[in-house]
């Protein structure tokens, strides 16, 4: 099925943050999980990184998006989720309000912008998607997890 | 089936027998005369020729080659062992590693052709090449030729059609049977590339057992193939004899067939029978025997029976075998007030069971320490022979086991230590004689076992470290003033060798004084869980004390609670845990103390320490948990203490890889995640 679609497709996971609808590049999310154990925090790291979790026997720290993009924290709810993100070295969970759906973007939908607003979120934006009269934020894994960069 | 499944065994193969050359070559260098270790070397050289050239490794065999004929002179008396030939045969050695490495990083041996040596070797060669020739040639006529059984072959109507038809052709007709070494880990292996030999130089038309089930393993340690080529016999004798542990070969021509002849009857009456040692053109009877008896000797120290396994398949294991551990530390809990025998013994059993598999697995990754130490003796011979010093070392414990993962790494701080001792540490021989000590310095490497842990120590007899000298080293640098620096303990001073560039050196070598060493060994070691101490004595020597842990990956820890947060702290670290009222805290220059036993001790508040967020409240008894570095006690205060645990180390993962204070995490029997505290960093 996938073979027929176009080449320059794209798959993006969506969630949610308060209305605001992100996407993140599908090859880097291995699993999503509730948010139904309890995180240890980690001292010294910074106030964005939530602790550690076990993730079938595996440690793996958690990042509060909203934390990261100085947005005010909320109460989770049945919808809160934790995606898991994988790069080349390194496996982060971040938490998410919801997980919408996954989308297919081909790369003319995708926007480049550079210098729409001077927002914290900006830093972690490699472009917007449209489709049809939504817009997707397109988040650049690197950069998000890049904690040096606090 | 492909030459390329073999490159890994070569490797490995190689990299063992350059080892060995390198040990003989040194044996040869302090017992010039010896015959056996001459002859140990031509044999290893052979061997390693042997396998470069099946390989199609052809620079590598060409520089072995030409090793070998200074060998085969040198075997002959015709030339005296001296240090110009010993240091060739050296720069040949590092020639042949840098192949083997390059094979092992790229698969092919690269371009360097190292001509120099070769030519070098030549010259040597050419020195004293007076009866080489005439040598080989009754050497490999071998005076040694004796009839064994030889094994019968039925040929078919068909194998006899095609031996007739190679006759007819003008091929010449061989049955050879090929005796693999009882030593022999990968006899499959070994046949295949003695068939790669042979297909090389004509075509097999039969083998017993068959090719399927020689490839399975189905086979003792012959096997007999007839093979049709027009080439001589000897030249299968030489190329066989070249693959490693083949013990015997056996050939004979099998001539025309008539038909109405019994096949056997005439195989026997037309053969030509000859037997080949594997010990290949010796010299004479007794040096014969003498080798072999070495090769023996050597054998059974480097095999035994043994699978070769990929490590990650053994982490695989362990992590498997850790699961197990947090579900046996999980079941423990449910057990806790459960009235039923049969349910706390069979826990009690499953226990032990996990115990049991987990010291078993642990065991498989353990490896002789002396896979690391074998590398040194050479290693200290260039050094001392470049600074112009003279050092002895000597070696024990090499049979101290070590977890893989460690092995790899503490190969590189020993060297450091090493290079130390002998740069620093040793005196040139004339100061030595001033001193009145032996010219030759010592220089002890032990590794031992102590409890859990392991202790490595770089012992010299050498100057010591001069405190003073380090002293003002701090002042000049600006890191304390000289005031301080006056007041500072012995063990104090010594710490500053081990911060990064600091060095005391007064001339930079190409071997220590740019200040990269101990910080580099220091955290080396720290990173592998383990501790460096230092010992020196003006005048008679330093020794450095390297201890690691033996297990990397279960250890056993206590559990404490600091606020609402678990935390774990490893056992070994732990002197004693105490219960004191809140005013037997004292303040000595802001610095919160306690007096334990008329020691003072001060006092770690470990909620401020981990940022742990809670409200203070009065306390009646505080809990101390006690724990050493090095000699150093330090009192860490919690909140509670839950118990002794095993526990399973889990690494952070690199994003969080920079935090000090956690050395890594584990995952607890409700599944919760603990973090496992730095007790070195915290103190």
């Amino acid at each position: 099925m996938a073979a027929e679609k176009n080449m320059d497709d794209r798959q993006f996971l969506v969630f949610r943050i308060d209305n605001q609808e992100y996407g993140v590049d599908i090859q880097k999310v291995t699993t999503i999980i509730e948010k139904d154990m309890s995180i240890a925090r980690v001292p010294k790291t910074p106030d964005f990184i939530k602790g550690v979790i076990n993730l079938r026997g595996e440690i793996i720290p958690v990042m509060s998006i909203r934390k990261r993009f100085n947005f005010p924290e909320v109460e989770d709810t049945e919808e809160t989720r934790i995606v898991v993100l994988k790069t080349d070295e390194i496996i982060i969970g971040i938490i998410v309000d919801a997980v919408a759906e996954v989308v297919r973007l081909s790369d003319d939908a995708i926007e480049n912008i550079t210098t729409l607003s001077n927002d914290v979120v900006m830093d972690y934006i490699s472009g917007v998607g449209k489709i049809n009269d939504r817009i997707v934020t397109i988040i650049n894994i690197e950069k998000l997890i890049d904690i040096t960069q606090a | 089936m492909d030459v390329n499944q073999y490159l890994e065994i070569f490797i490995e193969e190689s990299k063992e027998h350059v080892q060995s050359l390198n040990e003989s070559l040194l044996e040869l260098e302090k017992n010039p005369e010896d015959l056996d270790v001459i002859n140990e070397i031509f044999r290893v050289a052979h061997t390693l020729k042997g396998m470069a050239a099946t390989m199609g490794f052809n620079k590598m065999s060409t520089l072995t080659h030409d090793m070998e004929n200074v060998l085969q002179s040198l075997r002959n008396k015709e030339f005296v062992v001296n240090s110009e030939i010993i240091d060739l045969l050296f720069d040949c050695l590092d020639a042949l590693e840098s192949y083997v490495n390059i094979i092992a990083e790229t698969g092919s041996e690269g371009n360097k052709d190292y001509s120099n040596l070769i030519k070098l070797l030549g010259e040597v060669n050419n020195k004293m090449r007076i009866q080489t020739e005439n040598h080989v040639e009754t050497s490999s006529e071998g005076g040694q030729a004796e009839v064994v059984s030889e094994p019968v072959l039925n040929l078919n109507q068909y194998d006899k059609n095609a031996v007739n038809k190679a006759h007819e052709m003008g091929l010449n007709v061989y049955q050879i049977t090929v005796v693999l070494d009882s030593a022999c880990v990968l006899k499959s292996a070994r046949a295949f590339i003695i068939f790669r030999v042979l297909e090389k130089y004509g075509d097999i038309i039969k083998s017993v057992p068959k090719v399927e089930d020689i490839e399975d393993e189905k086979f003792d340690y012959n096997f007999t193939v007839v093979v049709v080529s027009k080439e001589d016999k000897q030249l299968f004798i030489n190329e066989i004899n070249a693959v490693s542990e083949v013990r015997d070969i056996i050939i004979k021509e099998i001539a025309f067939i008539p038909q109405n002849v019994k096949a056997e009857e005439n195989v026997d009456s037309s053969s030509s029978m000859q037997k080949i040692n594997t010990d290949t053109e010796s010299e004479s009877d007794t040096a014969n025997t003498a080798s072999e008896e070495h090769s023996a000797a050597n054998r059974k120290t480097r095999t035994g029976k043994t699978v070769r396994v990929d490590i990650d398949r053994l982490d695989v294991l362990l992590n498997l075998v850790s699961e197990l551990i947090i579900q046996k530390t999980r079941l423990e809990g449910l057990a806790v007030g459960e009235k039923s025998q049969d349910f706390t013994e069979t826990i009690e059993y499953l226990e032990r069971i996990t115990t049991n598999l987990h010291d078993a697995v642990m065991k498989v990754r353990m490896v002789p320490i002396e896979t690391v130490f074998n590398r040194f003796p050479r290693m200290i011979r260039d050094i001392t022979k470049e600074l112009g010093k003279e050092v002895n070392l000597i070696m024990s414990g090499e049979e101290t086991e070590l977890d893989r993962t460690v092995i790899d790494e503490i190969g590189e701080p020993l060297i450091h230590l090493l290079r130390n001792s002998i740069d620093h540490g040793i005196e040139s021989v004339e100061e030595r004689r001033k001193m009145g000590k032996p010219e030759v310095g010592q220089i002890f490497l032990r590794a031992y076992q102590d409890g859990s842990d392991v202790v490595i120590e770089v012992d010299d007899d050498g100057q010591g470290i001069n405190i003073e000298k380090v002293k003002k080293k701090i002042v000049e640098k600006g890191l304390v003033s000289k005031e301080i620096v006056s007041s500072l303990s012995k063990k104090d001073v010594i710490d500053y060798l081990f911060r990064p560039s600091f060095s005391t050196a007064d001339k930079i070598t190409d071997i220590s004084g740019r200040g990269v060493g101990l910080d580099v060994v220091k955290t080396k070691i720290e990173s592998l869980g383990g501790v460096v101490d230092v010992e020196t004595e003006r005048g008679k020597g330093s020794k450095f004390i390297i201890r690691l842990p033996l297990t990397l990956a279960i250890i056993q820890a206590l559990l404490v609670v600091v606020g609402e947060e678990k935390y774990a702290i490893q056992l070994s670290s732990i002197n004693q845990i105490i219960k004191i009222s809140p005013d037997e805290i004292k303040k000595v220059q802001n610095q919160e103390v306690i007096l334990l036993r008329n020691n003072v001790i001060p006092i770690i508040r470990l909620d401020e320490v981990l940022e742990v967020p809670k409200e203070k409240k009065a306390e009646k008894k505080l809990t101390v948990v006690i724990v050493k570095k090095g000699d150093k006690l330090s009192g860490l205060l919690v909140d509670g203490i839950i118990g002794q645990q095993e526990i399973v180390q889990k690494p952070l993962g690199k994003l969080l890889s920079g935090i000090k204070i956690i050395t890594s995490a584990t995952i607890l029997g409700d599944g919760n995640v603990a973090l496992i505290l730095d007790v070195n960093s915290i103190v």
